[in-house]
């Protein structure tokens, strides 16, 4: 692992994004149509305040998970990546430098997603909104590593496409955001136990009902942190520099 | 210097610049892709210093020979050694330039914004990039198209900028799969000229191609055919041990040799 090599990398990723004005369009205000869209729906009932805050931390979570396992199902395709790998990159240098451009994005998306839904939609919070935010980025790097982990294992651009509803959206409906997860069926209950989602989804909760919840979103931040770690040592494991 | 047309020459003797370590060994190197070999058991040299031209049909295995020799490629059994080392060695990873097939270059990065991060990756120091870029721009005749975004290019500029990665770092072997293809005539002799002031400076240059018209750019050549060499010689000694007058005439006698005498050219 060089320093050098992993900013580089992240250097380049995030010129690449630049250059494509559209998906950085996308990529900040899909999300803020999507929280608008619920608080629309739910504008009669008093649910939005419930689901708002656990959407927040799933959005980030889904879009850089769909980015990072296409982009790098992409650079293995183009062959760049076998270059790479013939040059001094490491796999580590590679996988952390996607990580650290992701997580700059997710930052980004995060931050703007989250003080939309506080400013504009009046999503009602009892704890800091910088708990909020902050929440919301450490999901979105744990999607797009998560992403990049996954993607080692699409041959196809339509197999990577369909890992998001095979391994995400599994994470949606057991994170608690449709059933307190103390009153899924007990095998489900404990499934959930070890999806990262829930994680989130337990934060985001805490900071919508306490005002210094501090103390108590600490433990699900290492967790999801701890996924996070994680899937980058497994994304950089999966990495092959010798191909059949 | 003659040589034995059917077999790799590692027995060559007499002193001489030609005599200096083999650039590149491949001894006994079998693969295979897909559940088919590929290569059933090559053993070949590359001299230091020379361009020595990979010749053969499409499919024969020149692409994978060539990923083996950079160490992406799963091989078999066998060995290779690249100046010295084994193929993949970490400690080759500065030294070995390797040009793939189709362009592997950003789509959505500009000319020098792909450029620039190639050095970075080659480690090349952060005052020189620039100036490493622009050669390599300089070299591929391209210099002048830095700010375009590689999507835009042409294919032929497309492999050019992909063979300026290659060109940066001061690579001591390049291996250079198919790089002049679909190129201008002009712009293909210009190549083939700057392949020649690298290996007088010392590098050397594996090059792939299908096009036979391109033998005779070579101080060797490697013929292929269905994973096995059929020769490997200069262009001149393999016309004279032929009796042919090109490149292709001889490719297609030493087919027929080798079908009428299968042991000569096991190897």
């Amino acid at each position: 692992m060089s320093a050098h090599l992993t900013w580089a990398t992240s250097a380049r990723v995030l010129r690449q994004i630049r250059h494509d004005h559209r998906t950085l369009a996308l990529l900040l205000v899909v999300p803020c149509l999507l929280l608008g869209l619920a608080a629309w729906v739910f504008e009669k009932t008093p649910i939005f305040d419930s689901v708002g805050a656990p959407l927040l931390g799933v959005f980030p979570f889904v879009i850089m998970f769909l980015l990072t396992s296409i982009v790098t199902l992409r650079e293995r395709q183009t062959g760049t990546m076998e270059r790479l790998f013939t040059m001094p990159l490491g796999k580590g240098d590679f996988v952390a430098g996607y990580a650290l451009a992701f997580g700059v994005l997710a930052a980004a998306q995060a931050t703007i997603a989250s003080l939309f839904s506080v400013w504009v939609l009046d999503l009602s919070l009892a704890g800091p909104v910088w708990m909020l935010i902050l929440v919301a980025v450490v999901d979105a790097v744990l999607g797009s590593v998560f992403g990049l982990f996954l993607s080692a294992f699409a041959v196809t651009e339509f197999q990577a496409v369909q890992f998001m509803p095979a391994f995400v959206l599994p994470q949606f409906f057991l994170c608690g955001l449709f059933v307190e997860r103390s009153d899924l069926p007990r095998a489900l209950e404990l499934l959930s136990d070890v999806l990262p989602l829930s994680y989130a989804v337990d934060a985001m909760n805490t900071i919508v009902v306490q005002s210094d919840p501090g103390s108590e979103i600490i433990g699900d931040l290492l967790v999801i942190l701890a996924f996070a770690v994680v899937s980058i040592a497994a994304g950089a494991a999966t990495l092959r520099r010798r191909t059949p | 210097m003659m040589n034995n047309l059917t077999r790799g020459d590692p027995a060559r003797g007499g002193p001489g610049p030609e005599d200096t370590q083999p650039a590149i060994r491949v001894r006994d190197l079998r693969v295979v892709r897909g559940g088919r070999e590929v290569i059933p058991g090559l053993t070949l040299e590359v001299p230091t210093g020379q361009v020595v031209g990979l010749l053969g049909p499409s499919g024969c295995g020149k692409t994978t020979l060539l990923r083996s020799i950079v160490g992406v490629q799963i091989v078999a059994s066998g060995t290779i050694e690249v100046l010295g080392q084994a193929a993949g060695n970490p400690a080759l990873r500065e030294r070995v330039a390797y040009v793939t097939q189709t362009a592997s270059v950003y789509p959505d990065l500009t000319v020098h914004e792909n450029l620039a991060y190639f050095a970075a990756v080659l480690m090349i120091p952060r005052l020189r990039v620039p100036e490493a870029v622009q050669a390599a721009l300089a070299a591929v005749d391209l210099a002048d198209r830095g700010q375009d975004r590689v999507a835009r290019l042409s294919g032929g500029e497309l492999s050019r900028v992909s063979l300026a990665v290659a060109l940066m770092g001061e690579p001591q072997v390049l291996v250079l799969d198919e790089p002049t293809v679909g190129l201008d005539p002009v712009l293909r002799r210009d190549l083939w000229d700057l392949f020649h002031r690298l290996a007088a400076a010392g590098a050397t240059l594996l090059v792939s191609s299908h096009v036979m018209d391109e033998a005779g750019r070579c101080d060797r050549l490697l013929l292929m055919r269905e994973g096995a060499l059929l020769a490997d010689d200069t262009p001149d000694g393999i016309l004279r041990e032929t009796g042919t007058d090109d490149i292709e005439s001889a490719f297609l006698r030493l087919v027929d040799a080798a079908q009428l005498d299968p042991e000569e050219t096991d190897r």
